[in-house]
């Protein structure tokens, strides 16, 4: 097991950058889930820590060891990574059983010992009886954990998730996500796992690194990406953030500060630097805001039910024709075209640039 | 982990590139390479002295005429046949689709020179089936198939399950809404065929018909059997003829004439393929095949007439060929007391170059599908999974001699081996060897063909999963993409076997004594008035051809689509 280290790397394909000048680091042992929209640059950098691409620029380090940069390319049969991936990709001509033991077999562990380990391997992931199944015999779930029991056996520096559960249908997937979950906590192995889905990422991650065009714009615990979003594109990207344009009214005092957006006063959290005056951006979502008897006025266009909780887009009127959505408590003291107050219960400044 | 790993597994991708680049350069560039060259340097001395020969030769200008007029009339009989049949096959509900097609298909895998000479026997003065309907021409008179027409006719039928393989494949590709939308805004069925369906059909019926025609164009074995016995050359038979008749003298003059027909072969070529990249693939993305036209009480009727021609173009002249094959001599009735396999017995155990020639020909085929299928699985997995610009031209070099006609080729590989070879200073030229070097060059794509369309269906994951597992290229080709791509290969491979085990156009004109192959000795049967001997070898190599591509069904769900042109 080792930690990864990735300093300054670019990806250059064709002259366009897909990953430009890329640092992350993933501690010994640690989950680090890599979130993103689609061709952010996430798939490319697991396929550079993999080896499978060859960085222009830069160094990845698995544990002590100098694997890409430097004029070195260890290739990936080299690595020492695991990867699950989406497809899965387990070889349809052997069973199981050679399935799990095929990385062993090439590192030439002897037959007893790989007997061992393949069944140890099958036993973690709950499919000790299954070793002489084919894979085309086997559920979705059962293949994902066969691929992660393939990963096991072969005990990698670092696990390499690709989108492991976007083949899988809604309910597998919650089941699969607390078998990933067990899994490292059971082996303590290094993971990196890739996904455009942020609840998969929230619940799965030690810390969690958000990507967009072929940059990283923050690395942080889900609870900190979500409370505190370093910039504009992460708080509206996190928990559909909504961004509210405002000046900042006052000191700051025990992580908190005074603002006026949109013409109405608020108290919302905020960093230690925060300075005293200035504009702001304030990131609210939708639990943040409230309907009042005075504050901001607007329309409700929309009202949509959620179960348990309505959810009301109000258009709010000049100065500032934005639109919010507010959480609202059933049953519902609001109706369609209902010309309403919104107030700001809390919110989150975010940094200037 | 071995420290010595890391840079073995790069130098054996790269060392095993370079030697395909190496092979496929020598076997499919240098003979056309050495052909052009002939063409215009005769001898080795630049001069344009084999051109004006060619040039000022009214015999030569007459095959070409000839060439250009079979080809065409065939073309348009191939597209008006192979198009119906496309249509009503795939847009109708007649029943037992899949036996009709492996039927209709049968003349593409069975060789032309057994097409023709079974089309003889039942169209002759001494066609039993004529003569029991009353319309046998009398003894003696002249077979109505040795004339142009007759070659026009047995191009259309060979070649026609082109037009229907190119025209069904785009079907299938078509998205069921367009049909539907038609229909729903009141077109009538055949309006939607005329004014939907076959303009959005335009780019495969030209790529169709071109490839129809280039393969006229090069057919040997039709116009060798209905051309030759009446004076009709095209210009393959008349190279043959020049070749056969001065030797080696001739060969500059029919370097020429092989660079002429290549050239418009390559003509029709890039047409295809222009118009084949013209289809709208945007269409095709999620296309569910529109549900077929039911066509109530004619289904019978349709069926009916369908089976009957294709039976009669098909199985009807096999049954006259089989006829023939058992007739123990010319004009002995047939009837189960005097049919005796003595033609056979005496193909098989007597005849020495017959015996030489099954043998020569199995083991040449054989030799062919292993070597090609080898090579195939590697340069499929370069050319599928590293897209370079190298690769890209190594496609084309493997793809042009099957594509350009089978003489182009042959001529090519005398000239190339006419002398012994550099530095080995082996000699191929009058020995089987050449035979083997020009079916690895035309058949190669072939095999290529259905291994290149198995890795694009195979997901890449399946690799990289063995190399992070540790594995190096040649551990990973051995242990897990060669069980995996198995059955393509078998595929592939017995394309192959069935294409040289048939072929008469190479063997034609490279065939030595003691390396005769099957064709070699069918046609010299043929010439020789010994047609029951040259139908007792044609009905064998029918049972093995129809055998092999029957036994290929039973793995056939492991295949992807269009991989075996016979199985629907």
């Amino acid at each position: 097991m080792a930690g990864l280290s990735i300093e300054g790397v670019t990806k250059l394909f064709d002259g366009h950058a897909a990953l430009e000048d890329v640092s992350l680091r993933a501690g010994d042992g640690e989950f680090l889930a890599l979130l993103g929209p689609s061709g952010c640059g996430k798939t490319t950098m697991l396929r550079l820590v993999a080896g499978f691409e060859t960085a222009s620029a830069g160094r990845i380090r698995l544990g002590e060891r100098l694997v890409s940069g430097e004029g070195v390319h260890v290739p990936p049969e080299a690595r020492r990574t695991g990867i699950v991936f989406q497809s899965y990709a387990l070889w349809p001509h052997m069973d199981v059983g050679e399935n799990v033991a095929y990385a062993l077999k090439v590192q030439g562990v002897p037959p007893a010992e790989r007997e061992a380990r393949v069944a140890r391997a099958l036993e973690t992931v709950g499919l000790g009886a299954f070793r002489s199944r084919r894979p085309a015999l086997l559920s979705g779930g059962q293949r994902q954990r066969v691929a992660l029991a393939r990963c096991l056996a072969m005990q990698p520096d670092i696990v390499l998730l690709d989108e492991p559960l976007a083949n899988l249908d809604a309910h597998l997937r919650t089941s699969m996500e607390e078998e990933f979950a067990a899994f490292h906590r059971r082996t303590g192995t290094t993971m990196l796992y890739i996904t455009h889905d942020q609840a998969e990422a929230m619940a799965l991650a030690d810390r969690i690194a958000v990507m967009d065009k072929g940059r990283i714009l923050q690395v942080a615990s889900p609870s900190r990406l979500y409370r505190e979003p370093a910039d504009v594109t992460v708080a509206r990207f996190i928990g559909a953030g909504m961004i509210l344009p405002g000046v900042i009214a006052g000191p700051v005092s025990a992580g908190r500060v005074a603002v006026r957006a949109l013409g109405h006063g608020a108290v919302v959290r905020c960093r230690r630097d925060t300075p005293a005056s200035g504009d702001a951006a304030l990131c609210v979502r939708a639990d943040d805001l409230a309907m009042a008897s005075a504050g901001m006025a607007g329309r409700v266009d929309r009202l949509v039910y959620q179960g348990g909780h309505f959810l009301a887009d109000v258009a709010l009127e000049a100065p500032s024709p934005l639109q919010v959505r507010v959480q609202v408590a059933e049953p519902a003291p609001v109706a369609l075209g209902d010309r309403v107050h919104v107030s700001i219960r809390d919110g989150w400044l975010v940094p200037a640039r | 982990m071995n420290p010595a790993a890391p840079a073995s597994p790069f130098r054996q991708d790269t060392a095993t590139l370079a030697l395909l680049a190496v092979l496929v350069a020598a076997l499919s560039l240098s003979p056309l390479v050495r052909l052009v060259w002939e063409a215009v340097a005769p001898g080795g001395v630049l001069s344009g002295s084999a051109i004006e020969r060619v040039w000022s030769s009214p015999a030569v200008w007459k095959a070409l005429g000839n060439s250009l007029e079979t080809s065409v009339g065939a073309t348009l009989l191939a597209l008006v046949a192979g198009t119906a049949v496309a249509l009503v096959v795939t847009l109708t509900d007649i029943r037992a689709r899949h036996a009709f097609v492996f039927v209709f298909v049968m003349p593409l895998i069975i060789a032309p020179q057994v097409m023709a000479l079974a089309w003889l026997q039942v169209s002759g003065p001494s066609s039993a089936l004529l003569a029991m309907l009353g319309l046998a021409p009398p003894l003696g008179a002249r077979n109505p198939l040795y004339s142009r027409e007759g070659i026009i006719l047995l191009l259309a039928v060979e070649y026609a399950p082109l037009v229907f393989l190119t025209l069904r494949a785009g079907l299938r590709a078509l998205p069921r809404e367009l049909v539907e939308a038609a229909l729903s805004a009141g077109a009538s069925r055949l309006t939607v065929v005329r004014t939907i369906i076959l303009p959005l059909m335009t780019p495969s019926l030209v790529a169709g018909a071109a490839l129809v025609f280039v393969s006229c164009l090069g057919n040997f074995g039709v116009p060798a059997f209905l051309g030759i016995p009446g004076g009709y050359l095209t210009l393959p038979t008349l190279i043959y003829q020049r070749l056969a008749g001065l030797g080696p003298g001739a060969l500059s003059e029919v370097a020429v004439m092989s660079v002429i027909i290549g050239a418009i072969a390559l003509a029709g070529i890039v047409l295809q393929d222009v118009m084949l990249r013209r289809r709208d693939y945007r269409t095709s993305a999620l296309a569910t095949p529109a549900r077929p036209f039911a066509l109530g009480a004619f289904r019978l009727p349709v069926e009916l007439a369908l089976w009957s021609v294709t039976l009669l173009a098909v199985a009807l002249p096999i049954l006259g060929l089989l006829a023939t094959a058992l007739t123990p001599a010319y004009g002995v009735p047939l009837n189960a007391a005097t049919a005796s396999a003595a033609n056979f017995a005496y193909v098989v155990f007597e005849h020495q170059a017959a015996k030489r020639a099954l043998l020569n020909s199995v083991s040449l085929s054989a030799a062919a599908a292993v070597l090609i299928t080898a090579l195939s699985v590697l340069l499929a997995y370069f050319v599928v999974w590293r897209k370079t610009a190298l690769l890209r031209w190594l496609n084309v070099a493997a793809e042009l001699p099957y594509a350009l006609p089978g003489v182009v080729l042959s001529i090519a590989c005398i000239l190339l081996f006419l002398k012994p070879l550099p530095v080995l200073g082996l000699s191929l030229y009058n020995t089987v060897w050449i035979l083997l070097a020009a079916y690895l060059a035309r058949f190669l794509v072939l095999g290529l063909r259905p291994v290149v369309s198995g890795y694009h269906q195979l997901d890449r994951a399946i690799e990289e999963a063995a190399q992070v597992a540790g594995a190096g290229f040649l551990r990973r080709l051995v242990t897990v993409i060669l069980p995996v791509m198995a059955p393509v290969a078998a595929a592939g491979a017995i394309l192959v076997f069935l294409t040289a085990f048939n072929e008469l156009t190479h063997s034609a004109l490279l065939w030595s004594s003691g390396a005769e192959t099957l064709g070699v000795v069918v046609f010299s049967f043929e010439q020789g008035g010994e047609s029951s001997y040259a139908a007792a070898l044609s009905i064998l190599t029918i049972l093995v051809t129809i055998g092999l591509a029957l036994a290929t069904l039973l793995f056939q769900h492991r295949l992807p689509q269009g991989v075996l042109p016979w199985r629907d």
